[in-house]
C-alpha cells in the first residue's frame, strides 16, 4: 500500500512571509513530532482526536520506537488515523481492534502494539474483544477515546452517553431506565487481572494534556515488561456533535462529563513491577 | 516407499498446517471440527508456533487479520455457524488483500442445524458470503489425503494472490479416518515486505493494511484491481478430476463427499450398462465451466449430486448453457444418499429424457 492520502487536500500551503526575526534568535521549545505525517487533518475544530494523535506520536518519537510500533485504527472518526501517524498500521473492522492487535502482538511480542478506539467501537460493538484481550493480559496499549457520542455517523447515542444527554437517537435525553447507565469502561476493565495499568484522562486543558501525555508515555513504557494490558481512557471533546463551540465543549467536560467519568489512575502497577522501566532522555 | 498414517481428516489438516509452516492458528470450538483446535493446542507450542482459542469466531478471524497483516502464515477453521460469524472478517481480509487459510467443515443448516455433514454452504463459499465484490479461492477435498494436501496448496495460493483461500470440507471428510501421506513440501519464497506491518524502518514509507477507500474514484480502482486478480485466478487455477469421462454418455457432477458417493454409484450404474462418468470440481471457485461446456457436447445428460437443496447445479447449468439437460439430486439435514438411491434416480431420469 502506498502512503498516499485518502481524502485529504495534501500538505498545508507554505506561506512565503518574511520572517519577523532571524530564526537563530529563538530557542526551539515546541515542534511537531517527526513521527507525524505533515498534512492537514480532517478533524473538526476543537476535536480531541488530532491532539491525542499528536501525543501518541510524541511518545513514539521520544521513546525512539517508530520502527517497532504497529498501530490499529478503528472504525469511527479516527478511521483515518493511519493517514497521520507515520508508522505501520492496520485498519480493523468496527470493534475488532483488540482482536487484530492480539494477532499482531502474539506473532511479534517484542514490538509495540496499540489500538486507538472510540466509545462505539470499544464499548458497544467491540466490548467482547476488548474485555477478552484485557483478560488475557495482552501486552498492548489501548487508547480509548470517550466522547459520549458516535462521532462519524454524526452524533448518535453511545454506550457512554451521559444520563439525560441529548443525541440524535436519544432526542429527549438518554433515559437510563430504557437504555441503562453509561458504561464506565476504565473501572470495568480495571477489575480484570490482565489489566496492568488503567487510567482516565482528558485533553480539555493544558494541564490535562500534560497528564494524558504522561499516562500514554507510561502505558508505552510498560509494554516491554510483558505484564499485561494498559488502558488509557481519554475523555474527548466533540464540539460538532455536542452542538457547542470548542470552548463550551471544554467547559462541558469539566462541568458534566467528569461527574460520570472522574479522572485519575484506576489501577497502577506495583512499584516492584515497574522498577526496570528506564527513564527517557527527556525525563533525564 | 511412502509412509502412510491413519488419521481423521481434521487431524490430518492440523498436522499439515504445522508441516506447511503455519505460524499461527486462531479458532473457537465447534462440532464437527473441534479436533483441529485440540490437535494444534497440543502440537503447535512444541514448534514454537502460536495457537489461540479466541472468545468467538468473530475474534478469531480478526486475529487472523492482524497476524496475516503482519506477514505471517495464518489460518483458522470452523463449521457452518462459525463461518457465518466470520463473514465480516473474511470480507475485510479480501478487501485488504491478506493471505490466509480458512477451513469450513460444513455441517447441515440453516441456523444451528445439525452436526452431521452437509454442503449447504456452497453459495456462501463461492458467491461471496460477506458483503461487497470479492472472491475466495475455494478448495473442496474429497478425502483425508486431500484435507492435508490442500492445506499446502491453500497457503501457497493465498500467498500467490494475496487473497483468502477457503477449504470447504464437510463433517464426514473431517471426522472419518483414512490413510494419509504427508508429502515433502517446499514453501515458495514470497516477499511480503512491501505491505506487511512489521514496523516501519527509516528506509521505507509506512505500510498499512486497510479495506477503506472512501473516495468512490479510488474505491473503483481498488475494485478493478481485485477483479483483475480474480480474472487471473479464473484463468490459472481451475482444478477438477475426471473419472470415466472418455466414453461417458451421462455425467455425474459432484464435489467432496458427494463425489465419493457418486464414485460408487458410477460403478453400480456401469455394471448395469449405463456409461456414466464423473466430473469432480476440486476448485469450486474458480469453477470448471469450460470443461463442463466441452462435456456438454459429448454427454446426453448431467446429474449434479449435492448434500443440499441444489446449489452447485446452478453453476453446472451456467457451464452447460442449455446444451443438455442438467438435473439435480440431493439430500439435506445431515442425511446422505446411498449409491443405490442415486442410481435409481439416474435410471428414472434417463427414462424420462428418453421418452421426452
Amino acid at each position: 500500500m502506498s502512503t498516499e492520502q485518502h481524502i485529504l487536500p495534501g500538505p498545508a500551503p507554505v506561506l512565503n512571509l518574511p520572517p519577523c526575526h532571524a530564526e537563530e534568535e529563538y530557542e526551539m521549545v515546541y515542534h511537531k513530532p517527526s513521527t507525524m505525517v505533515d498534512t492537514t487533518m480532517h478533524y473538526c475544530p476543537g476535536c480531541a482526536h488530532s491532539l491525542v494523535h499528536k501525543l501518541i506520536m510524541e511518545v513514539v518519537e521520544e521513546l525512539g520506537i517508530q520502527e517497532t510500533t504497529i498501530g490499529v485504527a478503528p472504525v469511527g472518526c479516527s478511521v483515518f488515523a493511519y493517514d497521520y501517524m507515520d508508522i505501520d498500521m492496520q485498519e480493523a473492522a468496527h470493534g475488532r481492534a483488540c482482536a487484530v492487535a492480539t494477532g499482531i502482538k502474539r506473532l511479534m511480542p517484542d514490538k509495540y502494539v496499540f489500538t486507538y478506539q472510540g466509545d462505539g467501537d470499544l464499548a458497544a460493538i467491540g466490548i467482547a474483544e476488548t474485555l477478552h484481550a484485557i483478560n488475557r493480559g495482552e501486552n498492548i496499549c489501548i487508547v480509548f477515546m470517550n466522547n459520549a457520542v458516535y462521532g462519524m455517523t454524526s452524533g448518535q447515542m453511545a454506550p457512554t452517553t451521559l444520563p439525560g444527554m441529548h443525541t440524535t437517537t436519544s432526542p429527549d435525553g438518554r433515559d437510563v431506565s430504557y437504555y441503562g447507565a453509561p458504561i464506565k469502561v476504565a473501572e470495568l476493565m480495571a477489575n480484570l487481572p490482565g489489566a496492568f495499568y488503567v487510567t482516565r484522562q482528558a485533553v480539555n486543558s493544558a494541564n490535562a494534556v500534560r497528564r494524558t501525555k504522561k499516562a500514554l508515555l507510561n502505558a508505552f513504557k510498560y509494554q516491554p515488561l510483558h505484564k499485561g494490558t494498559c488502558l488509557v481512557e481519554i475523555i474527548g471533546n466533540c464540539p460538532s456533535n455536542w452542538k457547542m463551540t470548542p470552548v463550551e465543549a471544554s467547559k462541558f467536560i469539566d462541568e458534566e462529563m467528569l461527574k460520570t467519568f472522574p479522572l485519575g489512575d484506576i489501577k497502577i502497577p506495583a512499584a516492584q513491577d515497574i522498577k526496570m522501566v528506564e527513564p527517557t532522555k527527556q525525563e533525564v | 516407499m511412502a509412509e502412510f498414517k491413519l488419521m481423521k481428516g481434521n487431524e490430518a489438516m492440523a498436522e499439515a498446517a504445522i508441516l506447511a509452516g503455519c505460524d499461527a492458528y486462531f479458532g473457537y470450538p465447534i462440532t464437527p471440527q473441534s479436533e483441529v483446535l485440540e490437535y494444534l493446542a497440543r502440537e503447535m507450542p512444541k514448534h514454537n508456533r502460536i495457537v489461540m482459542q479466541a472468545e468467538s469466531e468473530v475474534a478469531s478471524i480478526n486475529m487472523v487479520y492482524g497476524a496475516a497483516g503482519a506477514g505471517f502464515r495464518t489460518m483458522t477453521s470452523s463449521s457452518s455457524p462459525g463461518i457465518s460469524l466470520m463473514q465480516e472478517g473474511i470480507s475485510y481480509i479480501a478487501g485488504a488483500e491478506l493471505p490466509c487459510l480458512i477451513v469450513n467443515v460444513n455441517r447441515a443448516g440453516p441456523g444451528l442445524g445439525t452436526i452431521q455433514p452437509g454442503q449447504g454452504d456452497y453459495f456462501q463459499s463461492v458467491k461471496g458470503g460477506g458483503h461487497g465484490d470479492y472472491k475466495m479461492i475455494v478448495l473442496a477435498p474429497a478425502s483425508v489425503q486431500e484435507m492435508a494436501d490442500f492445506v499446502y496448496l491453500g497457503f501457497d495460493l493465498a500467498d500467490k494472490y494475496r487473497n483468502p483461500v477457503l477449504m470447504l470440507s464437510d463433517g464426514a471428510i473431517g471426522q472419518m479416518m483414512e490413510k494419509v501421506e504427508f508429502k515433502p513440501y517446499t514453501r515458495p519464497v514470497v516477499d511480503k515486505s512491501t505491505w506487511a506491518t512489521t514496523g516501519k524502518p527509516k528506509s521505507r514509507g509506512r505500510n498499512y493494511i486497510t479495506s477503506l477507500f472512501i473516495q468512490p474514484e479510488r474505491m473503483e480502482v481498488h475494485n478493478l484491481k481485485l477483479e483483475e486478480k480474480f480474472k487471473q485466478i479464473r484463468e490459472n487455477e481451475v482444478r477438477f478430476e475426471e473419472i470415466n469421462t472418455s466414453d461417458a454418455e451421462y455425467l455425474f457432477v459432484a464435489y467432496g463427499l458427494s463425489a465419493r458417493i457418486c464414485q460408487k454409484a458410477m460403478d453400480i450404474a456401469r455394471e448395469k450398462g449405463i456409461n456414466i462418468g464423473l466430473l469432480r470440481p476440486i476448485t469450486l471457485y474458480p469453477y470448471p465451466y469450460q470443461r463442463l461446456h466441452e462435456l456438454a457436447s459429448q454427454v446426453k445428460m448431467m446429474l449434479s449430486v449435492e448434500l443440499n437443496s441444489g446449489q452447485m447445479v446452478e453453476d453446472v447449468r451456467l457451464g452447460v448453457n442449455g446444451k443438455v439437460p442438467v438435473e439435480f439430486y440431493g439430500r439435506m439435514g445431515g442425511m446422505m444418499p446411498t449409491p443405490e438411491e442415486i442410481v435409481h434416480h439416474l435410471e428414472t431420469l434417463i427414462q424420462y429424457h428418453h421418452v421426452n
